[in-house]
């Protein structure tokens, strides 16, 4: 747990060399790892696959733009309001799909995500201000903030007591808040819950035969997923406070199961891995032209060179899509358990070797190999 | 005696919490700019190194993707001008003018791209990389004014400056106006006071108009624009809807026209929208329809002619308005046609046309103000008058940082000589007639300083 939160903290330092050491890629890694975790509890722990969490997302985006227009701008009762309101529409939308399994659960919960995105572009519109999404004004009431001072100059940015919200300390803000969030998800996983969750996925009729009602389980583990996601969506309000419908559409939902299934489904760190991955893809490599691949390639002679840009140049850029997809499907057909399966498959390689390159150059260093691997345990 | 353990252990937590933050910030300090704390230094200056980056976040994907392809062609015409490459294009006929060819303030200009996907979000993440990340000193970009108002508001928090492309909401340089946006390009209420005599002239006073109306903040000004000017002729609006952007098929919308009593339709639709709501309206015979005795017209207010290639035969005789044309015979825009086809073989869009001028225009801000110092840059901007660019006299007004400048009634042409010569230019609305006062949108600028 240690390790993980130093290596969180110190993402602006290894993401350097990646050239994705900027705080809005940054902030977006930690954000949407705080979705996918929440998404695992889920789809990774009971097996049901939900196409309606983005509603979430941009439920608690909203609520949360709604608490800086009308409360403050400081952070923490939008980031509570948001989760709670979140809370609130997956318990309505659990009782409901949760009726069902398997692909008509998938099909109930993305009805009602394009449902709730489809209002949103609609009826709501007063509420979601439809396509221009639903922005901070000068005249907006903010009651709490106006008890304590004048509207300045200028719109006011989100802060947490203070401390301004967006940049480097709107990522460490919310790195900190996904290393808690992570903590309760490895606890979930460790828990008598979290076990039955996994024995729902392995077999709910077992589970039903002997003697546990299963449906407060499930709605349970949806809810904190539904919280999680929410918790993500006020965190992206409040790094930038504008929330737009496109937060809601089913694409964004397709997302985040990709990143899960990416990862590594039912894994720990898989999600997290996953949400690297495709908000990298996303952000640098649909930003790498022609210009950035020339250069790349400059040590070339000059007819291989522009062959090279020729051909790599049609897997970034607007094509960075189509590397993706690839991936993807590279993990799916030989990876099952997503990226994180990879490395360590890589791992053991590794280790194998050195035992035996260690067995081989004597029995001295054997016994130093057992002694160690004793302390270890 | 608890008062003042009380007090002391408020004072003790007080400090906790000043030290706390004081040394969150500090740790933050070097690494992330806040708007607060800059004097004169100011975020990606480029004083120390031997280039300056634009950003240019256009849309690449959606239903306005033709036109943000155009609109990135015009953004490296213009960098490769403002370095000296090419012909120089308006650089010769902008009056009055610093630029050299050598760049901006004598540093070579380099850029980066990023795609809007005609999306809020996805147009913010892109723009904070291009500043955070690649740190841009300028962004530009458009063809969704959602879009821009979303940049531009990010713009004025962050205290970069952006220069909107293709946006035609009132609300851009209206009720959401910044102090870091600059708007070259026309606006809906604009379109609305030039198009009203010509659509007097053409069909009357006694018309009824029903509006099909994309569904956002560009959608509703114009909707709100044209109706007024429709109304205060002796219209009569028998119904506006709202239709989705990207919606694909209009039919749902277009079946009630035909019985609804109006004769006149509206569409307030751009881009592939505006092309297939039209070529639809076509098909379900509403040209050749008579209502009320009179023939029954269509009105795209917002016309552009990469709008008019898609939709082919179906604009013939369709009235609306564009902010720039290519076969305008000014000195300007022929010189831009010109170099824009040398390096492309095709004319340019009005896209374009508003995209290129923009990046000249804060090129040469830059060059008056004889600093990158934003402040200093929009008060070179504001009020600035200037000419030979296309479209006459020009000024960007202090007040709103919106362009001044005539506007132009198309229609669609008749017998069209080439694939390109679309729009035939029915009259030349001059400035005075489309000018109106600052105030009636509301909105603020808010502060030189982000």
């Amino acid at each position: 747990m240690a390790i993980f939160s130093v290596v969180v903290l110190t993402m602006p330092l290894w993401m350097q060399p990646f050239g994705a050491a900027y705080p809005d890629i940054l902030q977006k890694f930690v954000i949407f790892g705080v979705f996918a975790i929440g998404y695992n509890i889920l789809f990774g722990l009971t097996g049901y696959l939900s196409f309606g969490h983005a509603a979430f997302l941009g439920v608690g985006s909203y609520t949360a733009v709604w608490s800086f227009k009308l409360l403050t701008m400081n952070i923490v009762p939008a980031i509570i309001l948001s989760v709670v309101m979140s809370g609130i529409f997956a318990v309505a939308m659990g009782y409901v799909a949760l009726r069902r399994s398997g692909i008509y659960f998938s099909i109930l919960t993305l009805a009602f995500a394009q449902m709730c995105y489809n209002l949103a572009y609609s009826v709501l519109t007063p509420i979601t201000n439809g396509e221009t999404g639903l922005q901070l004004a000068k005249s907006d009431p903010r009651i709490i903030d106006r008890l304590f001072s004048e509207a300045g100059e200028g719109l006011p940015s989100t802060t947490l007591f203070g401390i301004e919200t967006s940049g480097y300390s709107g990522f460490y803000i919310s790195a900190v808040i996904m290393i808690i969030v992570f903590y309760i998800s490895l606890k979930i996983f460790n828990s008598s819950f979290g076990l039955k969750l996994k024995a729902i996925k392995a077999n709910q009729n077992r589970m039903r035969y002997l003697g546990f009602n299963t449906k407060p389980y499930l709605l349970s583990a949806f809810v904190i997923s539904g919280m999680y996601a929410g918790l993500a969506g006020g965190l992206l309000a409040a790094t930038d406070p504008l929330a737009g419908a496109e937060r809601m559409q089913w694409t964004a939902s397709g997302e985040v199961i990709l990143m899960t299934i990416l990862g590594g489904v039912g894994t720990l760190f898989g999600p997290l891995l996953g949400v690297i991955i495709i908000k990298y893809f996303e952000n640098i490599f649909s930003a790498v032209n022609q210009l950035d691949l020339h250069s790349l390639y400059a040590i070339f002679p000059a007819w291989l060179e522009n062959s090279l840009v020729a051909i790599s140049s049609l897997f970034v850029g607007e094509g960075w899509h189509m590397t993706l997809g690839l991936l993807f499907m590279f993990v799916v057909a030989f990876l099952p358990g997503g990226v994180l399966e990879g490395l360590q498959l890589i791992y053991k390689k590794i280790k194998t070797r050195l035992i035996k390159n260690n067995k081989s150059t004597g029995t001295d260093t054997d016994t130093k190999q057992e002694t160690g691997a004793n302390h270890g345990e | 005696m608890s008062d003042k353990k009380n007090e002391q252990t408020n004072i003790l937590r007080r400090r906790i919490l000043t030290a706390g933050g004081a040394f969150a910030l500090a740790g933050a300090m070097p690494m992330f700019y806040s708007t607060n704390v800059w004097a004169k230094d100011f975020p990606n200056d480029p004083t120390k190194s031997k280039t300056v980056t634009l950003g240019f976040n256009i849309p690449q994907s959606g239903a306005y993707a033709d036109e943000g392809a155009d609109e990135l062609r015009a953004y490296k015409l213009a960098v490769m001008h403002l370095n000296g490459e090419g012909d120089g294009g308006l650089m010769n006929t902008m009056k009055p003018s610093m630029l050299k060819g050598n760049g901006i303030l004598g540093k070579k200009v380099t850029f980066v791209t990023g795609d809007t996907q005609t999306k809020s979000d996805a147009a913010r993440a892109s723009a904070k990389r291009m500043i955070e990340k690649d740190k841009v000193i300028m962004f530009s970009g458009g063809s969704s004014s959602g879009v821009a108002i979303a940049q531009q508001s990010f713009a004025q928090e962050a205290g970069i400056i952006f220069m909107a492309g293709l946006t035609h909401s009132n609300d851009t340089t209206g009720k959401d106006k910044r102090r870091y946006g600059f708007r070259h390009f026309f606006n809906a209420h604009m379109s609305g006071a030039a198009l009203g005599p010509v659509l007097e002239k053409e069909y009357g006073t006694e018309r009824n108009a029903y509006h099909l109306t994309a569904d956002y903040t560009w959608g509703w000004t114009q909707e709100e624009s044209i109706k007024n000017t429709t109304e205060a002729m002796g219209w009569n609006t028998t119904k506006t809807v709202r239709t989705p952007v990207g919606a694909g098929d209009f039919s749902q919308y277009i079946t009630p026209v035909l019985n609804s009593g109006a004769d006149v339709l509206i569409l307030n639709h751009y881009g592939k929208d505006m092309i297939n709501s039209l070529t639809q309206a076509v098909q379900f015979g509403l040209r050749d329809k008579q209502v009320n005795g009179k023939d029954f017209q269509i009105i795209v207010p917002l016309f552009s002619r990469l709008m008019a290639q898609g939709a082919g035969d179906n604009i013939k005789g369709i009235l609306g308005t564009t902010n720039w044309n290519w076969t305008l015979q000014d000195e300007g825009s022929q010189a831009f046609v010109k170099s824009f086809g040398q390096v492309y073989g095709f004319p340019p869009s009005q896209a374009a046309h508003t995209c290129y001028v923009q990046t000249l225009l804060y090129a040469d801000a830059c060059e008056r103000a004889g600093t990158f110092y934003p402040p200093e840059v929009i008060k070179a901007l504001e009020g600035h008058k200037f000419d030979g660019m296309g479209n006459g006299a020009t000024e960007y007004r202090a007040e709103d940082h919106q362009c001044f400048k005539d506007v132009l009634v198309v229609k669609g042409n008749e017998n069209a000589t080439s694939q390109f010569d679309l729009l035939e230019v029915v009259q030349q609305v001059p400035r005075s007639q489309v000018e109106y006062d600052a105030s009636i949108f509301g909105g603020e600028l808010g502060p030189y300083k982000g």
